[in-house]
């Protein structure tokens, strides 16, 4: 069945893993898949049904969940990737060659506490009696504690991005890395200045990094349950929080199945439309 | 007229001292070539008038301004990087286009008209909406000439541009760079490694030896007349003797040459100043000649034995080891009709001219 030996060994070195994820992730996923068209237990007695999907996309409670949930995730995914930057830039330009794994080394630090943690420091700093009000109060700035810094979407959102910020950091460092630093002197000696040779060059070579790195924050923050739960009160409650409430207080398997799909699906299509947006964007360039 | 002034220039990279003192003016339309073995500073040289660096002490002029906190986008230079830094996002013309967006004289269209005329003028009309990445080495190259040319620089500065290209396409190249120059007129500075290609294409060429310009002069007196054994050596091949100088007085210089004997040498042969004592001259292995059988010669001749030799086809160099020294020197034949070619051990007659003799400066 193998036309070469080359490729048999490489599946053979990759059978272990595949096995492992196939039956871990693809089976799971197949069982999601499965329990969202399985009738809830007051719906039609049938084997399989689309009732789920039909009331799940016609229940605006669902709907606003799924969209607030694609909208924190967007903010957070742009935060952080702008945030990330400039700091995977002077990591790649700035710092010496010979220092530069310490500073990733730094940059991993936050992964050395649990994110269950980060996200209560998070709680003590934006809190009602937490850092950041009653540093302002102690100075002045403000005669009573700020509210609306928790409890609410923005929290969910910084929360995050601070979360999700070394993941950023390193597709855009790489692509960084990549760039041959003689291109920039070749603008440079072709005329521009070094801000013009940043937006001609730099930026540009910079761009599938920076892909990368809104869908590495972007995927995994749609569904992320534990910020919004700890930090997001009512209003920063996101989809994977109404998913958890279907599953395991409700028992019903079948909606938090079928919120699942829908919600992956719609992960699914906004990464694609991004990817293709961009490749579009190189094309009409190159 | 004079388009660039160095004046002593020095670089230091912390205590390391990479040019010392240089002091070197280029002319309008000159090619210039930079010769040196890697870490002689020939290409912080060539960036210092890019830009790239800026010098410790000393000056750079350019077409009469001093270039001192000048940087590199304002400077009347452009460059072809040896890497060729290619961009790879964008196509052959957008890449030749690059430095056209700040001329805001001109229209689109006229641009397109100088892009079109720069691919020509390298011998790549066609090739506009190829990618970057599409290109084979020599192409990229050419890209790289287009690029900076179409900007009318005053100098084009080359950074071993050819050394990446195969030996065919190299040789193809190096007459192109020359024609292209005799075109554009303007002024050329190639650095180099490679002795050869700076023979072939230069008006002037300046060996650099660890910081320093060790000479400066145009092809022929570089090969012929190399001012010291250090320089003589790394241009082509050459022989070098142990040699006693027994009178310097004016234009009389009296020189007792290891297995060559005694000679007259001439005041252009040797270096200024020259003094009585130990130091060497310099003979080129084609001023030499082996006495095959038969062959009479009225003049100097020297014996020795066939200690090694390489056929190279139109050529065999020999190295002989000649009475009274024991480091053989080379010398080539050309492989006439009905000459043989001798074998090692043989005993031979060699023929060598006093005036190819070059005494070296100790």
């Amino acid at each position: 069945m193998l036309r070469n030996s080359d490729s048999a060994r490489g599946l053979t070195l990759i059978s272990p893993p595949l096995l492992y994820a196939v039956l871990m992730l693809a089976g799971p996923l197949g069982m999601i898949l499965m329990f969202s068209f399985v009738p809830q237990s007051d719906g039609p007695n049938t084997l399989i049904t689309l009732q789920n999907y039909t009331e799940a996309l016609g229940d605006p409670l669902y709907r606003q969940l799924i969209i607030r949930s694609l909208l924190i995730s967007a903010a957070a995914t742009a935060i952080t990737v702008l945030l990330a930057f400039p700091i995977a830039y002077f990591i790649s330009f700035y710092v010496p060659p010979k220092r530069k794994s310490l500073w990733l080394f730094l940059i991993t630090i936050p992964f050395w506490t649990s994110y269950l943690i980060r996200i209560f420091l998070w709680k003590v700093i934006l809190g009602l009696n937490g850092l950041l009000n009653t540093g302002l109060l102690k100075l002045g700035l403000i005669n009573e504690p700020l509210e609306f810094i928790l409890y609410n979407p923005a929290a969910v959102v910084i929360t995050l991005a601070h979360a999700f910020a070394p993941f950023a950091i390193l597709p855009i460092f790489v692509a960084l890395e990549k760039i041959d630093r003689s291109l920039l002197e070749a603008s440079q000696d072709l005329g521009e200045s070094k801000v013009r040779t940043f937006f001609r060059v730099t930026l540009p070579l910079a761009v599938p990094g920076v892909v990368a790195s809104v869908l590495i924050v972007f995927i995994p923050t749609v569904g992320d349950y534990v910020t919004p739960r700890l930090v997001g009160g009512s209003e920063g409650t996101m989809i994977a929080n109404m998913i958890q409430v279907q599953f395991l207080r409700l028992d019903n398997r079948p909606m938090g199945a079928t919120l699942s799909v829908i919600t992956m699906i719609c992960v699914t299509i906004i990464s694609l439309l991004f990817v293709l947006a961009n490749r579009r964007n190189m094309k009409a360039r190159t | 007229m004079t388009m660039i002034t160095l004046d002593g220039v020095e670089k230091y990279y912390g205590d390391y001292r990479a040019l010392r003192g240089i002091n070197l003016t280029i002319g309008e339309g000159e090619f210039f070539s930079l010769l040196g073995p890697s870490g002689c500073g020939k290409t912080t040289l060539l960036r210092t008038i890019a830009g790239f660096e800026d010098v410790t002490t000393g000056a750079v002029t350019i077409d009469g301004k001093t270039m001192t906190n000048v940087p590199a986008n304002k400077r009347p230079t452009n460059m072809v990087f040896q890497s060729y830094a290619i961009f790879p996002h964008l196509n052959v013309a957008e890449n030749v286009a690059f430095g056209l967006r700040r001329r805001r004289d001109l229209n689109k269209k006229a641009k397109n008209t100088l892009v079109e005329d720069a691919l020509d003028m390298v011998g790549l009309d066609g090739f506009g909406d190829r990618a970057a990445h599409a290109l084979s080495g020599g192409q990229r190259q050419r890209v790289a000439l287009a690029r900076a040319l179409i900007l009318k620089p005053k100098v084009l500065l080359l950074d071993e541009p050819l050394s990446a290209l195969d030996k065919k396409l190299r040789e193809q190249m190096q007459s192109e760079l020359r024609r292209l120059q005799r075109q554009v007129g303007i002024t050329f500075i190639l650095v180099t490694h490679d002795q050869e290609e700076a023979l072939i294409m230069s008006d002037r060429i300046a060996v650099m030896f660890e910081g320093q310009i060790a000479q400066l002069a145009n092809p022929q007196t570089l090969y012929r007349r190399p001012i010291n054994r250090k320089v003589g050596e790394f241009i082509g091949v050459m022989n070098t003797l142990p040699a006693q100088v027994k009178i310097a007085v004016g234009a009389r210089v009296s020189v007792d040459v290891a297995g060559l004997g005694p000679v007259m040498l001439t005041p252009d042969q040797c270096p200024s100043g020259a003094k009585t004592g130990e130091t060497h001259v310099g003979i080129r292995p084609e001023t030499m000649a082996i006495l095959f059988d038969g062959e009479t010669s009225d003049g100097n001749i020297a014996n020795g034995m066939i200690h090694e030799l390489a056929y190279y086809g139109d050529m065999t160099y020999y190295d002989v080891k000649l009475d009274g020294i024991e480091r053989p020197v080379t010398i080539s034949m050309k492989n006439l009709v009905g000459r043989p070619v001798l074998e090692r051990g043989q005993r031979t007659r060699v023929r060598w001219d006093e005036r190819s003799l070059v005494l070296f400066k100790e």
